[in-house]
This record gives C-alpha cells, sequence and structure tokens, in this order.
C-alpha cells in the first residue's frame, strides 16, 4: 500500500474538535470596514475611490497596479471614510481604504447569476478570476491568475485542491469541504479545462472523515478528478508536502510547481473561482475559523474581508468567563502570525483566529536549554534539510555555510524542527533570520553592483 | 681523500645551482611591495572593524597606498590617523572631523507604550522579521540591543527601551547603523550640537497618538533655519550637517523638543 505522505513532519495536537461540528455560518459586521491595499503578495493595488463616495458590496475600491497584484474589493456597502494609514494583522501600518458600514450589504450590480458553464471560454475564466481579484486563501495570498498562467500550459500534470488543512485548530476548509462540495468540483473542472493533460486531485487528511466522503460523493463520475486521503501529519498541506505525495517529485525553492507539472490551489480558492467564473462574484468573503482554548464560542465562519477582528470576536461571545486570551494568532499556532492588537481588519487570505489562554512561547523559552545533539530536528525536516547545523551556522554569522552547504535557503519555515526540539530552541526563528540576512545582502550585492 | 673532495664538490655545485635558481625566481618572480602600505597599516587603528568600507584594516592600507581611497578614509582613527598617512603619502589630509553614533528615537518607555509582549530571540532583527513593534510607535527603537551586541567598543547600552550611546567610547565605525533594522542610527559629526532625535515619517496626530516624544512635522524649524540646513522629509525634519551653523534657533523653536544636542542621550 503507497503510504500518501512525505518523509518527516510532526503530530502535534489538532484540537480541531473544538470548532469541528461548527456548522459555517455567514457572519455580517456592523462597524466600520477596513481593507489594506496590499493583501496580496507583489505590488499593494492602487485607491480608486475617493472619501466621500458612495460604496457597495463587490464593487472594485482599488485596481492591481501591474499583473502581479490583484484587486480589492469592498464587502459592504456604505460611504468611504477615510483613506489613511492603519495598523495591520502584521503589527505595521499600510495604506488602507475605511468604509462606513451601513449595514444594508446592497450588492452591486452584474454578478449573482449563474452562467451555463458551457458558454464560458478558456479565456474568460482566467479573466473573470483576475476580476474577481482571487488570490491564494491557504494564507501566502499569491494572485491567482498569475498561477493560472503558466509558462507552459500543456505540461501541467496535476491540478491539486489543497484540502489536507494540517494547521493544527483550524477548521474551516473541512466545513467548507463538507456543505460546498460540488461547487468545489465544479471549480475543480474550470481550472482543469485550461489543462487538458491534467488530472485533478482533491487532497484532503484522513482526520476530516466526513469532508472526504462528501467530496467523493461529488466527484463520484467526474473521468479526471479522484480524491486522495493523506495521513494526518503536519506540514501535510504544504505545495512541496503534497507535489512529493502527489507528482513524487521534490524540487529546488528556485523552481515554481509549475515547472514540474503541479498547480496547487486551497479548496477554499477554488471555491471563490467557481463563484467568480459561474456566478461572475467578485471575492469579499472567505471562510474563517474561531477557535482556541480562550474563546467561548469557537466556530466557523463565512466572514467579509475588512472585518475586524475584535468584532468578529465580539459578536461569537468573546472570551471565557476568568481567561485571558495570552496569545492571540492570525491562523494557526505552526504558521499563524502573533497578533499584538485585535482591533485590526481580516485580509482575504487569513483563515482563523487562534486565541489561545496559555502562551507556548513562555512556557518553552523558560525551558529553554542548550541544543542536545538529538537530531530530531533532523528526523522530522520536511525538505530533509540539517535545523541544528544551520543554527549554528547562522548563529555563528557563517552564512556562506548556510547557504552554499547546508542548503539553508531551501527551508519552508514550517516551524517543526522548532516543535519537535526537546531542548526548546527556537529554530525556526533562527532559521528565518538568517534567510531574511542572506537575501538582504544579495539585494544590497545586486544593487551595488547597477 | 677522495671522497671528501668529491661530497665537497657535489655540495658546491648544488649550493651553486640552488643560489642561482634563488636569483633567477628572485628576479622573475618580483611582487613589487609598496613600504607606504606596510607603514599606512601601522598607522590604522587595526580594529578591522569595516567602517571605512573595505574588509579590514590590511585591505584599507593597500587601497590608500594604491591611490584608491584617501588619506581620510578610517572613521575611527579620525584626524590624528588622517594626519600621519597624510604625510606617509605626501598628500594633505584635508578636513576630517571625528563622527559618533546617534539613536534618532526618544521613546523611552515613559513617552510610549508597549503594543504588544514579545517573547523570542532577544534580537532586534528577529523582532522586526516577527513584525512585531515592541513600541507603540512603528518606528522606534525597539530596545533590544542589536546595536550593542555588535558594537566593538561597548559604547551602546539600551537604557529604558532606547539605545543610548556612549560619546566618549564611540569610534564611528557604523557597525551599529548597519545592524539596526528599523535604520535609526546616524553617524552625526562630533561638534554638531542639533540633532533631530526622531525617525517617525507619520503625520503630527498620527505621531502625537503613538508618542508623545516624538517629532509631529510642524515645520516650524524649516522656517527658523536662515541656511536651508534642516529640511521635510516626508513629515519629520532632517538636518544637513554639511550647512549646519549649529545656531541653535530649530531646537529653540521646536515644541516638543525633539531636536537636541547630542550629548550622551
Amino acid at each position: 500500500m503507497v503510504k500518501n505522505t512525505f518523509r518527516g513532519g510532526v503530530h502535534p495536537l489538532g484540537h480541531k474538535e473544538l470548532s469541528r461540528e461548527a456548522p459555517l455560518c455567514e457572519f455580517l459586521p456592523t462597524g466600520d470596514m477596513v481593507f489594506p491595499l496590499s493583501q496580496h503578495i507583489g505590488k499593494p493595488a492602487r485607491c480608486i475611490v475617493k472619501k466621500g463616495d458612495g460604496v457597495l458590496v463587490g464593487q472594485r475600491i482599488a485596481e492591481a497596479d501591474g499583473f502581479v497584484s490583484s484587486h480589492i474589493v469592498c464587502s459592504c456597502s456604505g460611504k468611504v471614510k477615510a483613506i489613511e494609514k492603519r495598523r495591520t494583522l502584521t503589527g505595521s501600518s499600510m495604506d488602507c481604504i475605511v468604509v462606513e458600514n451601513d449595514g444594508l450589504f446592497t450588492p452591486a450590480e452584474g454578478f449573482g447569476v449563474r452562467e451555463n458553464p458551457d458558454n464560458i471560454t478558456n479565456e474568460d475564466i482566467l479573466q473573470r478570476v483576475q476580476d474577481a481579484g482571487i488570490v491564494g486563501l491557504g494564507g501566502a495570498g499569491f494572485p491567482t491568475h498569475v498561477k493560472l498562467r503558466p509558462k507552459n500550459p500543456d505540461a501541467i500534470r496535476y491540478v491539486i485542491a489543497n484540502g489536507a488543512e494540517c494547521e493544527p485548530y483550524l477548521t474551516c476548509n473541512d466545513q467548507l469541504m463538507r456543505v460546498k462540495s460540488d461547487a468545489i468540483v465544479e471549480g475543480l473542472e474550470l481550472i482543469l479545462r485550461l489543462f487538458p493533460g491534467a488530472e485533478g486531485v482533491i487532497a484532503i487528511e484522513d482526520n476530516k472523515p466526513v469532508a472526504i466522503a462528501a467530496m467523493k460523493q461529488a466527484a463520484s463520475g467526474k473521468k479526471h478528478i479522484r480524491v486522495l486521503p493523506l495521513k494526518t501529519k503536519y506540514p501535510q498541506g504544504g505545495e512541496r508536502s503534497l507535489i512529493r505525495v502527489i507528482a513524487g517529485v521534490d524540487f529546488p525553492i528556485s523552481r515554481l510547481p509549475a515547472d514540474v507539472g503541479c498547480i496547487v490551489d486551497n479548496v477554499g480558492t477554488i471555491y471563490a473561482i467557481q463563484r467568480a467564473v459561474l456566478y461572475r462574484e467578485p471575492l469579499f468573503s472567505h471562510c474563517f475559523t474561531l477557535t482556541g482554548e480562550a474563546v467561548r464560542n469557537p466556530g466557523n465562519y463565512i466572514v467579509r474581508d475588512g472585518t475586524s477582528f475584535a468584532e468578529l470576536l465580539e459578536s461569537s461571545g468573546g472570551l471565557k468567563d476568568g481567561v485571558t486570551a495570552k496569545k492571540a494568532l492570525a491562523g494557526g499556532p505552526m504558521m499563524g502570525i502573533a497578533m499584538s492588537s485585535l482591533d485590526v481588519p481580516i485580509q482575504k487570505q487569513n483563515n482563523g483566529l487562534t486565541l489561545l489562554a496559555e502562551d507556548p512561547n513562555e512556557q518553552a523559552q523558560a525551558q529553554m536549554t542548550a541544543c542536545l545533539r538529538c537530531g530530531r530536528c533532523t528526523t522530522v525536516c520536511p525538505v530533509g534539510l540539517l535545523p541544528q547545523l544551520m543554527a549554528d551556522a547562522a548563529i555563528d554569522g557563517n552564512y556562506e555555510r548556510y547557504e552554499k552547504k547546508l542548503r539553508g535557503l531551501e527551508c519552508i519555515q514550517c516551524g517543526s524542527c522548532t516543535y519537535i526540539c526537546p531542548a526548546k530552541r527556537p529554530l525556526m526563528q533562527i532559521l528565518k533570520q538568517a534567510k531574511s540576512e542572506i537575501t538582504a545582502r544579495k539585494r544590497a550585492e545586486a544593487g551595488g553592483k547597477k | 681523500m677522495l671522497t671528501i673532495i668529491i661530497t665537497t664538490l657535489v655540495i658546491a655545485v648544488i649550493g651553486i645551482v640552488v643560489a642561482e635558481g634563488l636569483v633567477f625566481t628572485d628576479t622573475r618572480f618580483r611582487v613589487e611591495v609598496d613600504e607606504r602600505e606596510s607603514a599606512v597599516r601601522e598607522c590604522l587603528p587595526g580594529n578591522n572593524c569595516g567602517a571605512c568600507g573595505y574588509a579590514g584594516c590590511d585591505a584599507m592600507a593597500a587601497a590608500i597606498a594604491a591611490g584608491e581611497a584617501p588619506a581620510s578614509g578610517c572613521p575611527v582613527g579620525g584626524a590624528p590617523v588622517a594626519e600621519q598617512i597624510a604625510s606617509i603619502m605626501g598628500v594633505d589630509a584635508g578636513q576630517v572631523e571625528r563622527k559618533v553614533a546617534f539613536v534618532r528615537c526618544k521613546g523611552t518607555c515613559d513617552v510610549t507604550r508597549n503594543q504588544g509582549n514579545y517573547i523570542g530571540i532577544q534580537d532586534c532583527r528577529a523582532a522586526a522579521l516577527a513584525g512585531l513593534n515592541v513600541a507603540d510607535c512603528e518606528y522606534g527603537c525597539l530596545g533590544l540591543g542589536s546595536c550593542a551586541s555588535v558594537c566593538p567598543e561597548n559604547a551602546i547600552r539600551v537604557v529604558n527601551g532606547v539605545a543610548t550611546v556612549n560619546r566618549a567610547r564611540c569610534v564611528g565605525c557604523g557597525l551599529c547603523a548597519k545592524a539596526c533594522p528599523k535604520g535609526l542610527i546616524e553617524l552625526v559629526p562630533e561638534s554638531k550640537r542639533v540633532a533631530v532625535q526622531c525617525s517617525n515619517r507619520d503625520k503630527g496626530p498620527l505621531v502625537k497618538k503613538v508618542c508623545s516624544a516624538g517629532c509631529i512635522g510642524c515645520t516650524l524649524c524649516t522656517r527658523q533655519c536662515e541656511f536651508d540646513a534642516i529640511h521635510m522629509e516626508g513629515n519629520l525634519a532632517r538636518i544637513h550637517y554639511a550647512s549646519c551653523t549649529q545656531c541653535g534657533k530649530c531646537a529653540e523653536k521646536c515644541p516638543v523638543k525633539v531636536i537636541t544636542p547630542p550629548v550622551n542621550q
């Protein structure tokens, strides 16, 4: 039997039972909506509205500036209150469009009516994805229209719908696959039309049996689509881990999945593509998990972009009595971004808010010792690197060794090494710092040569 | 007897051949050494800090001897070293002034709030990567002391959340300026008595919200200056030391007193 997994990886406690059975429900905010101009990888979008303008749901308020960029769409109706710098979840300020929400959610014209998929050409599909401002909803926020236009479309062998959701705590994709299975399969079929030689694979970790059953049901009878249950292991949902399992290839960080014939999209993105292509509906909402031990009512929501994290938490019932949230994470505990304030907007690519009652970092720091040379970080590294030696090289400032000999730039920053380390060393953080130092030096060198 | 003669002859011949070889290699492969280079190297302080832009003092000496670098190229040695080097090289030293690191932030724990409880590697660069601003102001000093850890002279300490420079010990090598992820540290000529102690480029009200000591961008200082030495960059006053005469009018007028003499901060 083929084991559907990659080498290495860790088994963190899932904690998914907190929100797993909470049905996906739509959350309609009442407060001001804030739209940062950069919610994607690439150039920030260009604002096309003025202060005082009336806006509607689905109206484009900022335009992509260049090819690798994405439109930003208003998710409520109301009036533009200000265009100013606001703090975003990373802690730094960014230009944002602030919209005063009238609470009516009046939709703009031109979307919501289903079209016959047979009448839509391939070029239409790409154009509508681009117009909808869709970015990768798995977390990175890479503009999807760029991903769907690889150099050689005929060489694509697999289109992978990523429903692994290996991140602990998060369950919104699980719920989405249960209730929107037909739409996801339809979306995947639309993408497959662009790549005639490709097979569609829906990859789901085997801790989501209901979602697997639902997707199998929806995909039955489709020739080019199969559902692939995967072993539950972190980082199973990493792009490279999935490609390792499905296409059986490893490839260096300098190459893209498309170079080895794969396109990986989160199931949430594929659902958004289906809405965009068949209903011309731009991306203004996505699924989102509110969870963690400190939350009174963990749940799964369809949230609108620009909603404040704090408002969602308040409306859901807030924190448990007598519990203070020690740590707030946008996303899950492995890849999530630690937040210093909840009064920031939810962006397109955010898929969860995890509020922990205990800060594991604080505990880890208290227990930190010197490296024990146990080698467990090496065993769990999904890329096959040597995190212990890399960290030593990084601390010594020996970036040449880090990059050339230890291939440290291949690190995907999944955090498995930090998770497993019995000495509680912050390996991933050290490696991340080394990576950024090396890229900064390279940039400085390139700048110096010009 | 014969053995002795033969041995002597053989050794003599070997000696002559080897001597010829040495003479040949010495003339054929002779490396021209500039004596001034080693003399210049003697004058340099030997910190190997790299502040001059060369790999170390040896590389700097070679560059000076080759005429690629100016005699006053060593910021650590300052005027005395420049004079010595100039006399070796037979050029004019020019005006060299010692520069001292200056931290352009006044945001101590008393005037700005902590934004989050940062737990992680105690290094400003790591904290900046985590995206967390330790203080509420996103331009301000993180106070984790990356600058202090690279300082070869132990001249920087973090006091009350902001890095402070011991001006007597600072050699002006600029390593701290390179290490600071927020780009707060500037090298200011030692004699200058005015400096803007803030790096926040936001508009006044936004600055006021996060820090009571910050530059509010009122532009009063630029209007006071008779020598056109102070300009606004974004919403932040910036002094151009080449034209500054240190009349002190800007510091006098500054409503938030963010233009200060850089005295041991």
